[in-house]
Formats: C-alpha cells, sequence, structure tokens
C-alpha cells in the first residue's frame, strides 16, 4: 500500500513541478475547442442539432484525459530507459503494485487535466444541463482516464524508442479520438463507421460525459460504465503483463 | 557472501559471461575489472536478480537471485552505470521514496537520510531539485541512496565514470569509510586501474566474459611481472581497443541531452 501511495504521490509531485507543460498541454484542446467550435458551430446549429460547443465540449474534454493518460504510460519509456524506473525494479517489491502506483498517479493527473479543460469549456459559453451530474461526470472521467492510463503503461513498456512515439500518436491515439463520435453525433452514419466508432472505447467515454453533462447519450450511461469497465479491466490486465516482462 | 560458481550468461549465441567462480568475503572490497563489453555489468545485472543466468550457481548471503528475489534485494544496495534518479524530485524525496520502497520504518528513514547526507557533504542541498546537481554530486546521492536501507552488500557499476579526478578521490574516500565502519561489502566493476588498486582488497580481471586473473593488486603484478597495475592489465587483456555498438539506449541518451540543453 505504501509503495503505490508513494509512487502515486511521485506523479503529482512532478506534475506540480511542471507548469510550463501544464499550460502547454491545455493549448489543444483549446484551440479544438474554439476552431471547430465556433467554426463549426453555424453548419450544426442549421442542421437542426443545436449548439456546437455544448456537444463537443465532453468530447474536447474525454481527448484530453485520453491524450494525457496514453502519455503518462509513454513516459514509462522514458524512466525506463534512463533512469528512475529501474531504482523501483530492484527494490523488494512485487512489480505488480509499482505499476499500480504509476499507473494511478497518471490516471489522477489526467482527471486533473480533465477537469482544467472542463473550466476552459466554461469560459467558452459551456453549460451544463445540471451540476447535480458532475458526480457522474467525474466517474466517467475516471475511466476513461483508467482505461488509457492501462494502455499507456501497456505500450510504454513494450515500445523500444522515441521513434515509436509517432507510430503510437498517429496510429492509434489520434484515430481512436476521431472515431470517439467526440466531434459528430452517432447517428446516421454509414455503416462501417457505425462498426468502427463502437469498436473505439473512447466513444462509451464519450457518450457517457455526453450523458452526465448534458442527459443526452446514445447508449444509455449503464452501458457506458459496463463498457468502460471492461475495458479497463482487460487493458490493466494487458498493462500489468507487459510490464512484468520489462527487462533492464 | 558472495559465491558464484560456473556462471554463464549467453545472448542469443554470444557467451557474455562464460563459466565464472569467485568468492567474495564478508566485509571485503571486491573489484571486477576489465575493458568495455568484458561482462562486468552482466555479471552484476545477474546477482541483483535483474537476468536470468544461462547456467551456474550463484548465492548472496546465502540466498538465491533467482529464487529468492525479494531476500536478495532487501539485503543489497545497488549503484547502476547509469544515473537512476529522479531529476524532477528533490534529493530528500529521492532518498525518502527509496527508503519507503525498501520498507524502512519512518524514525529510522529520517535518521538514515540525515546520516547518509551529511556522509556525501549533500545535506546542505537536500531540499534542491536533483536535475540541478552536477554529475559528482548525482553520483554521492546515488551512493547514499544505495547505503540508506543499511544493505550488507553494496553494488557500485562504474560509479566514477565520467567524474572529475576530485570527485573520484572524494567518493571513494567515503566508499573506504563506510566499508570500515558499517562493514559492508562491495562489489565493484571499473575500467580505471588505480582506482582498483587503490580501493579493492583482491581484483578480478575479467575479458570476454572469462576470469583471467584473481588476486590482491600485488599479486597480479607479481603475477604478470610488471611494475603497475595498468601494465599487469595490458598484458593479461591484449592492448586492442574494444567497440561496443550503439544500442538504443544510448541513441535515446543523446535524444535526452538535446531535450535538457
Amino acid at each position: 500500500m505504501k509503495t503505490i501511495y508513494i509512487l502515486w504521490l511521485r506523479e503529482l509531485l512532478r506534475y506540480k513541478r511542471s507548469r510550463v507543460q501544464i499550460i502547454a498541454s491545455l493549448g489543444q484542446p483549446t484551440l479544438y475547442l474554439f476552431a471547430l467550435g465556433f467554426g463549426l458551430g453555424p453548419v450544426f446549429m442549421k442542421a437542426g442539432n443545436g449548439s456546437y460547443l455544448q456537444f463537443m465540449a465532453p468530447g474536447i474534454i474525454a481527448m484530453t484525459i485520453l491524450f494525457s493518460s496514453v502519455f503518462a504510460g509513454i513516459g514509462l519509456l522514458w524512466d525506463r530507459q534512463f533512469g528512475f524506473l529501474k531504482e523501483t525494479l530492484v527494490a523488494p517489491v512485487p512489480r505488480i503494485q509499482i505499476m499500480i502506483g504509476k499507473t494511478l498517479g497518471g490516471v489522477t493527473v489526467a482527471i486533473i487535466q480533465g477537469l482544467l479543460v472542463l473550466v476552459v469549456c466554461l469560459i467558452a459559453g459551456f453549460r451544463p444541463a445540471s451540476w447535480t451530474a458532475l458526480p457522474v461526470a467525474l466517474f466517467f472521467m475516471a475511466l476513461v482516464a483508467l482505461v488509457f492510463g492501462a494502455l499507456g503503461t501497456a505500450i510504454g513498456s513494450t515500445l523500444q524508442d522515441m521513434q515509436g512515439f509517432q507510430l503510437v500518436m498517429n496510429f492509434l491515439v489520434m484515430p481512436l479520438f476521431f472515431l470517439s463520435g467526440a466531434l459528430f453525433p452517432l447517428t446516421n452514419l454509414p455503416k462501417f463507421m457505425t462498426f468502427i466508432t463502437r469498436l473505439d472505447p473512447l466513444t462509451y467515454g464519450v457518450d457517457g460525459l455526453r450523458a452526465a453533462f448534458l442527459g443526452l447519450s446514445h447508449f444509455g450511461a449503464i452501458t457506458d460504465a459496463v463498457a468502460l469497465a471492461a475495458v479497463a479491466l482487460l487493458f490493466l490486465m494487458l498493462g500489468s503483463y507487459s510490464f512484468s516482462k520489462i527487462q533492464i | 557472501m558472495i559465491d558464484v560458481t560456473n556462471l554463464s550468461k549467453k545472448f542469443g549465441e554470444n557467451l557474455a559471461v562464460n563459466d565464472v567462480s569467485f568468492h567474495v568475503q564478508k566485509g571485503e572490497i571486491f573489484a571486477f575489472l576489465g575493458p568495455n563489453g568484458a561482462g562486468k555489468t552482466t555479471t552484476i545485472k545477474m546477482l541483483t536478480t535483474l537476468l536470468t543466468p544461462t547456467g551456474g550457481q550463484i548465492k548472496v548471503n546465502g540466498f538465491d537471485p533467482l529464487r529468492e528475489k525479494m531476500q536478495v534485494r532487501r539485503q543489497i544496495g545497488i549503484v547502476f552505470q547509469d544515473p537512476s534518479l529522479d531529476g524532477e524530485l528533490t534529493a530528500f524525496e529521492n532518498l525518502d521514496l527509496h527508503g519507503v520502497l525498501y520498507h524502512v520504518p519512518r524514525k529510522q528513514r529520517r535518521e538514515r537520510m540525515e546520516m547518509v547526507l551529511k556522509l556525501f557533504d549533500l545535506w546542505e542541498r537536500r531540499g534542491e531539485l536533483v536535475k540541478k546537481f552536477s554529475g559528482g554530486m548525482k553520483r554521492r546521492l546515488e551512493i547514499a541512496r544505495g547505503l540508506l536501507h543499511a544493505p550488507l552488500i553494496l553494488f557500485l557499476d562504474e560509479p566514477t565514470l565520467g567524474l572529475d579526478p576530485q570527485s573520484r578521490n572524494q567518493l571513494w574516500k567515503q566508499v573506504k569509510l563506510l566499508n570500515e565502519s558499517e562493514g559492508v561489502t562491495v562489489f565493484l566493476t571499473t575500467h580505471y586501474m588505480d582506482e582498483a588498486e587503490r580501493v579493492a582488497q583482491r581484483i578480478a580481471v575479467i575479458d570476454h566474459g572469462k576470469i583471467i586473473a584473481l588476486g590482491t593488486p600485488t599479486e597480479l603484478k607479481e603475477q604478470t611481472s610488471t611494475g603497475s597495475l595498468e601494465e599487469a592489465f595490458l598484458s593479461l587483456t591484449g592492448a586492442t581497443i574494444r567497440d561496443e555498438s550503439a544500442t538504443s539506449v544510448d541513441q535515446m541518451r543523446q535524444f535526452g541531452k538535446m531535450w535538457k540543453r
């Protein structure tokens, strides 16, 4: 327990000390929110779908959590190649505890990032249907962070160098975001798109967040939660397996 | 303290460690001396539970690093060839984290932290971020950390690589002092002859994965009928230059340097 706690604390301390990074990582979601939210807003409105900003804000929050938690996992590559991970891996503690502590740290940081972007959304004009839904929204944010934090750990444990990072970015993280329904409604899509979006775990995260903030959802909050929890479990097993295989 | 019999490690076709046997006594300072790629680090990794040997037997204070990982880890302190500190944490936080990982109770942790920080002249700088430390300070902090949990054996893998003579001198003085005051057994690797001669009571010269000579510095010089250990070393291992191929780790390190200015 103490091992998990101290490694979790380390991630938070590092986050707190990287102010530049905090601001930099808020840049991208803010850009999406303003450029797309205001740029596509009129078209969306004309199509009779209401405010685009309202619609996409939960998607942008989900995106922030996705990026942040996957990056936390990739940070593992850094830690592993020079340095600090070795110190933890030769300590007389089970590896699974190290993996849990690190992953939970990344998850917590991702949730904080998500909350910061929520504030940005509110400033941009996003208005949740009701504030009582905030705990439900937090629950979904945590689930999304857990799913992708565990995935990040799995990736970070297997990647060999920084070149692999680009690969992950272009062929995994970006598609996960763009195919999740964060930017478009899931209704009336071509068949293959419906199929693909349903395979993307982030789809359920975005849908769950929309259910919490706006009261509208495609699958229903319960389905979303169950799907996310199942994927989280799967990825956690995958993550701890690949973490246990790390050779130094 | 350390018993190694017929230890081997194969990476594919390459025999990195080839049928090595030696014995390190309690309280001894024992050095592995050899050129690059001789198998020093591979041996240390096997002794410290990080690599599985292909063949042979290891006992570290009576425990098998393969089957009794946790027992072995509790008794040893390790300073790696590459730095393994967290630069974004302070010296104090790095040590505290280490203490927690090694199950040192809180009160004792504080006392030991103060002790090792003072011993390695880092007490005044304990609240500073490690990334602002010089190379010598980082090394000292790593050794201080390796000793925090009062290990029975301290493993030092080329601890003075890249340090200036002043830092090297000071570092060895402190290691010797600890060896005498706490009775900690020290197993070190180096390719600096003068260091091995100065610090170690016994030296094993290793090359191409095999121990080619073992004894006190005086014995080694007599055996090769040379005047200095450097000559003895060259006469034992030959004068050809060893090139190690660059790995992804080296590339990462380059990349890291670019990032951190």
